[in-house]
């Protein structure tokens, strides 16, 4: 956060003659929402939106940034940082445009630990901080809160205090409602000067999680040994009635070297043809494997992909320092427009909610969806590092002693040689022969 | 290095070779068990040292806590488990979402090829429950499994306790690297197996399972925990895995360091003894004697086994409850295991710095594998001898006064020299006076390996006995009736020289058991050895000439099979329980139902070597002690 905090602050002084600072005053006020929802792994997430300058001065002035307290923010499941610019139209003939810089920050807070084995949660618990005042520059400062209940009764949750407005709308294609409390609204803060909005289940939320999404995904190695191994990927679609098509994208490293005839694709115990299938084959050391298909989910169903790979050999300067960890092998890339249960309207995008804008409709019917599976963890035949000296030194000694014994071999001259017979006598006999010029016996 | 080319010094050395022969081989012999023996003492055996760096000099702060809770869940646990009568599923369930993990269950079954009488099960059919803690800000890609295997009777419910808050102690943290998966399976190591295959999406013993739903990545290492009190006196740690295979060394030292730290007691086998005085080495001989035997059984010492296929390192913990003074609480054994997993979870690769192949004379000692090797060196070296020797003579046979135009490459028994020169020499034979005996031996083996469980239902109708029974009967009734089927054949050939018959067999048979024997004591160093201290020299002795009821006596006790009744009294002489002739009998019996059910149920390999290598090549000798 600290990193990106001095990156937004230079893009708004580089972007501020053009959008911000013109005679002309800007067209968007300035705005910043907190959206908490609860996640299908029972989970908080918590998104901020910012349309305003978010730097830490204004954090001791007050709105939303008071709850940025970076010792919470990292000892959460995961958080990321974001900031989007676009061109907006100044008025309709498009004659003139501003700059819209929007920053946002999603937060995962693990509710299991931060509410003591309970899913309920408070503003208080999770950032250790309580809102007291709407930013002063803002013109809307508003929390939201997902209170959706996925059964007909309103018993299951309670939030407090009680929101003054709620909100309906249509996200990923299911209605959800959002409770709304409006920091401006003045009855809001001043009666106990801070507000802690708390979250508490009536109910034990075991039978009340949230439906799984419709698409998503798992994928793992299966196999052991370190010869051969198979790429699993798991599709599951759990829409009750609604097929739909999936575009599943796999770059593998070239060091696994995938047997694309063993591409096997089954849903419900049949076999599932892509509609279209795109591969381009690995060249070693230069480019991975590329594969791509087009395939169709049928209704409530689990879809495995399934390739089968060999695992190659590198050469020894090619392994990174810790080879015993393992090569990583990327996440799988899903692409899909999901069928809606509830059909979205179009809507305004200046109207309505900031965090809308996360999540893209391309019509009514369906939404689209991008997926990343988990990176997998492949091992490949990895030499002891070690081994190196020790093998110099074996190989040395092994060679120098077989080409020692035939050098031997080859370079001596073998002749015949005269058993010998008698022994003292006859040596002595030819002593004498030799020193009288005679051969000898 | 005139070795190979001064003709003179060659066949010096191979007359030497020769005429010492017999000195020899009783040298190399001694020389090998002395090496083993002298294994224990200190500039063979050395002590343990931590080589991971990762998991060397990093603190840990114990902090479990939780004695009370896993004695609650351990009562719980129990209860339910009364009631239901077996692994209370939902109950888990119920309790693992209580503490925060993910859960997800694996049902399975499988039918054994026949009726196991030790653990009473034949149809078995039962679910594994799993838990998943996900470590924060990873993508699971790497996890670490504590697992309790839980059998039919109701032992281990303080091991589900302890595993149950444990899982809750360390979810509260957010120090995790990796995911840890908490793993309770039912029906011991069978619901280990259909858990891991499930896992790695193989099947490698007809198991039949639902497939898994949640996964962690690539698992670093497992911890398998069995207690059964409240209070243990010591932990004893089993590394023995299928086929002998063996967790990496830092594994153990990892546990030993925290048994240390934390002062609860570890042990490996024995209560570790003071290395000056004598007792030290002599108890260490005595460990390290259990650890062989138990090495070559070859058969899973506890679930962590069943992990070592798939490159998962791991090692199953066992509280004892003696009768000592000092005893540990839950709290001990947890603090050593929350320490254990927060060094593992500090792993930056597998563990691969420390030996795999090692052999323990106590916890704190150890002797590499360069070290033990000589000792199976030196028994193979008299079969190496043998082989020299006999094709020596051999040559002599056949072509008189030229022996010395040959040359003897002695020594290696692996080297390609004596084979492909005596199968020269066997060419004057007539190969086709090999054939016989060999097809019939390896026949028998193939009938031992095959024909008890495949004939199991015939054997039951024609005769009063179980599946169980019918089996080990119908294994023991082949290989007793191996024994009297191929000595008959030579019958059928006839050779002019009467000796070169058997001789010829006696030298294939010879190059035969020293190849099996190496290889094996190259994978399973303890199987090898105790094979080759057995059958070495029956093997070298055997020849149709002398006394030959003696001979004939030595060859049937150093018969696997009597290796196997001999190990089993070894095994429980050493542990203090002596065994009389009649419980020795019922446990070998035992023993060959377990061996063989372990070969179908998890893949362990002794049953297959035993019958298909190991016993053609002794019926081969058998074959040339009564060769006419």
């Amino acid at each position: 956060m600290a990193a990106a905090m001095p990156l937004a602050l230079l893009v708004l002084l580089l972007l501020g003659p053009r959008g911000w600072c013109l005679a002309e005053p800007p067209r968007d006020s300035l705005r910043e929402e907190l959206v908490i929802t609860p996640l299908p792994s029972g989970d908080v997430a918590a998104t901020f939106q910012f349309r305003t300058r978010w730097d830490s001065e204004l954090q001791r002035e007050g709105g939303l940034s008071v709850l940025l307290k970076a010792d919470r923010l990292f000892h959460t499941s995961y958080h990321s940082q974001a900031v989007h610019i676009r061109p907006v139209c100044r008025n309709a003939r498009c004659t003139s445009i501003s700059w819209e810089l929007r920053q946002t920050l999603s937060v995962v807070f693990d509710a299991f630990i931060t509410g003591q084995g309970k899913k309920d949660w408070s503003l208080f618990r999770m950032f250790s901080r309580t809102l007291t005042e709407p930013c002063p520059l803002a013109s809307e400062s508003r929390v939201y809160v997902d209170i959706t209940t996925y059964n007909q009764d309103n018993e299951t949750l309670e939030v407090n205090p009680p929101p003054t407005t709620t909100y309906q709308d249509i996200i990923l294609g299911t209605r959800k409602t959002y409770a709304i409390y409006d920091l401006l609204d003045t009855a809001m803060i001043n009666k106990s000067r801070n507000l802690n909005i708390q979250l508490k289940w009536k109910r034990p939320p075991e039978n009340e999680a949230p439906p799984v999404p419709f698409l998503h995904a798992q994928r793992y190695v299966s196999g052991y040994g370190l010869q051969k191994g198979e790429l699993s990927t798991l599709l599951y679609n759990t829409h009750p009635y609604r097929a739909f098509p999936v575009l599943l994208l796999d770059t593998v490293p070239w060091y696994l070297r995938l047997y694309v005839h063993t591409l096997t694709i089954t849903s419900k115990g049949k076999e599932n043809k892509p509609s279209y299938i795109h591969y381009q084959p690995a060249q070693d050391r230069l480019q991975p494997h590329l594969l791509e298909m087009l395939i169709q989910l049928p209704a409530n169903s689990v879809t495995k992909v399934s390739i089968q790979f060999e695992r190659a050999l590198l050469k020894w300067t090619e392994y990174t320092p810790d080879p015993n960890h393992g090569f990583y092998v990327s996440p799988s890339v899903l692409s899909a427009l999901v069928p809606s249960v509830v059909a979205a309207k179009p809507v305004d995008w200046e109207e309505s909610p900031l965090f809308n804008s996360l999540f893209p409709v391309s019509d009514g019917s369906n939404y689209f969806v991008r997926l990343y599976t988990e990176p997998l963890l492949v091992n490949l035949p990895t030499p002891d590092f070690s081994m190196p000296y020790n093998v110099i030194c074996l190989t040395c000694t092994v060679v120098a002693v077989c080409y020692g014994s035939f050098y031997n071999l080859l370079t001596r001259t073998f002749h015949i040689e005269e058993p010998r017979t008698g022994g003292l006598a006859k040596r002595l006999a030819n002593l004498i022969r030799r020193a009288r010029g005679v051969p000898p016996l | 290095m005139g070795l190979l080319s001064d003709p003179v010094r060659r066949r010096a050395l191979a007359r030497l070779v020769l005429r010492l022969n017999a000195p020899l081989c009783v040298l190399s012999y001694v020389a090998g068990i002395a090496w083993f023996l002298a294994l224990v003492f200190p500039p063979l055996t050395q002590r343990t040292y931590m080589s991971e760096n990762a998991m060397g000099s990093t603190m840990v702060e114990e902090q479990f806590a939780g004695g009370d809770r896993a004695r609650a869940f351990a009562r719980d646990f129990a209860a339910h488990r009364k009631k239901s009568g077996a692994l209370p599923v939902a109950w888990l369930e119920r309790t693992m979402r209580s503490v925060g993990l993910e859960v997800y269950t694996q049902s399975f079954s499988r039918k054994l090829p026949f009726p196991d009488e030790t653990h009473e099960r034949y149809m078995v059919s039962g679910t594994n429950v799993y838990g998943i803690l996900r470590a924060p800000r990873a993508a699971s890609t790497e996890s670490l499994v504590l697992t309790v295997p839980c059998g039919s009777d109701s032992t281990n419910s303080q091991a589900v306790g302890l595993l149950l808050a444990l899982a809750a102690h360390f979810r509260g943290q957010i120090y995790w690297a990796k995911d840890i998966i908490f793993l309770v399976t039912e029906h011991d190591l069978l619901g280990t197996e259909a858990w891991l295959e499930a896992y790695h999406d193989v099947n490698v013993t007809g198991m039949q399972s639902s497939p898994l739903q949640g996964r962690a990545g690539a698992i670093q290492a497992a911890v398998a925990l069995e207690l059964s009190s409240d209070v243990v006196t010591s932990l004893d740690v089993a590394v023995e895995g299928l086929n002998g295979q063996l967790p990496n060394l830092d594994l153990l030292n990892l546990f030993q360091t925290f048994c240390q730290k934390g002062a609860c007691c570890a042990r490996f086998r024995l209560q570790p003894q003071d290395w000056t005085s004598l007792d030290g080495p002599l108890q260490g001989l005595q460990t390290l004697l259990l650890m062989v035997l138990r090495q070559a059984s070859g058969r899973p010492h506890g679930s962590h086994g069943l992990f070592l296929r798939y490159r998962v390192e791991a090692l199953t913990l066992r509280g004892i409850n003696s009768f000592r003074q000092y005893k540990y609480d839950l709290v001990a054994v947890g603090k050593a295991l929350e320490g254990m997993f927060r060094k593992l979870n500090h792993l930056l690769e597998r563990l691969h710095q420390s030996f795999f192949l090692y052999l323990l004379p106590a916890l704190s000692r150890f002797v590499s594998i360069g070290l033990y090797m000589p000792a199976a060196g030196f028994l193979l070296l008299v079969l190496g001898l043998k082989i020299s020797s006999l094709h020596e003579a051999e040559v002599g046979l056949e072509e008189p006064g030229g022996a010395g135009g040959m040359v003897v490459v002695f020594g290696d028994p692996l080297a390609p020299g004596p084979i492909s020169k005596s199968l020269c020499a066997l060419q004057g034979v007539g190969l086709a006076s090999l054939v016989a005996p060999l097809l019939i031996s390896q026949a028998m083996g193939l009938a031992l390996y095959v024909l008890p469980v495949l004939g199991q239902h015939v054997a039951t109708q024609h005769f009063p006995v179980a599946e169980a029974e019918a089996v080990v009967l119908t294994l023991l009734a082949i290989y007793a009736a191996g024994l009297a089927l191929p000595h008959n054949t030579h019958r059928v050939v006839s050779t002019q020289a009467p000796d070169r018959g058997w001789m010829a067999l006696k030298l294939v048979a010879l190059i035969y058991l020293a190849l099996q024997l190496g290889c094996i004591a190259l994978t399973n160093f303890s199987l090898g050895f105790l094979l080759a201290t057995t059958m070495v020299p029956a093997a070298a002795l055997a020849k149709p000439h002398g006394p030959r009821t003696l001979y004939a006596a030595l060859l049937v006790l150093t018969s696997p099979a009597a290796t196997l009744l001999g190990s089993l009294f070894l095994w429980r002489e050493l542990q203090e329980a002596p065994l009389s002739l009649a419980e020795g009998w019922q446990l070998f019996l035992a023993a060959l139902a377990q061996g063989v059910l372990e070969h179908h149920t998890y893949g362990a390999l002794l049953f297959p070597l035993l019958s298909l290598g190991l016993y053609p090549c002794w019926l081969l000798f058998w074959n040339v002690l009564f060769w006419k």
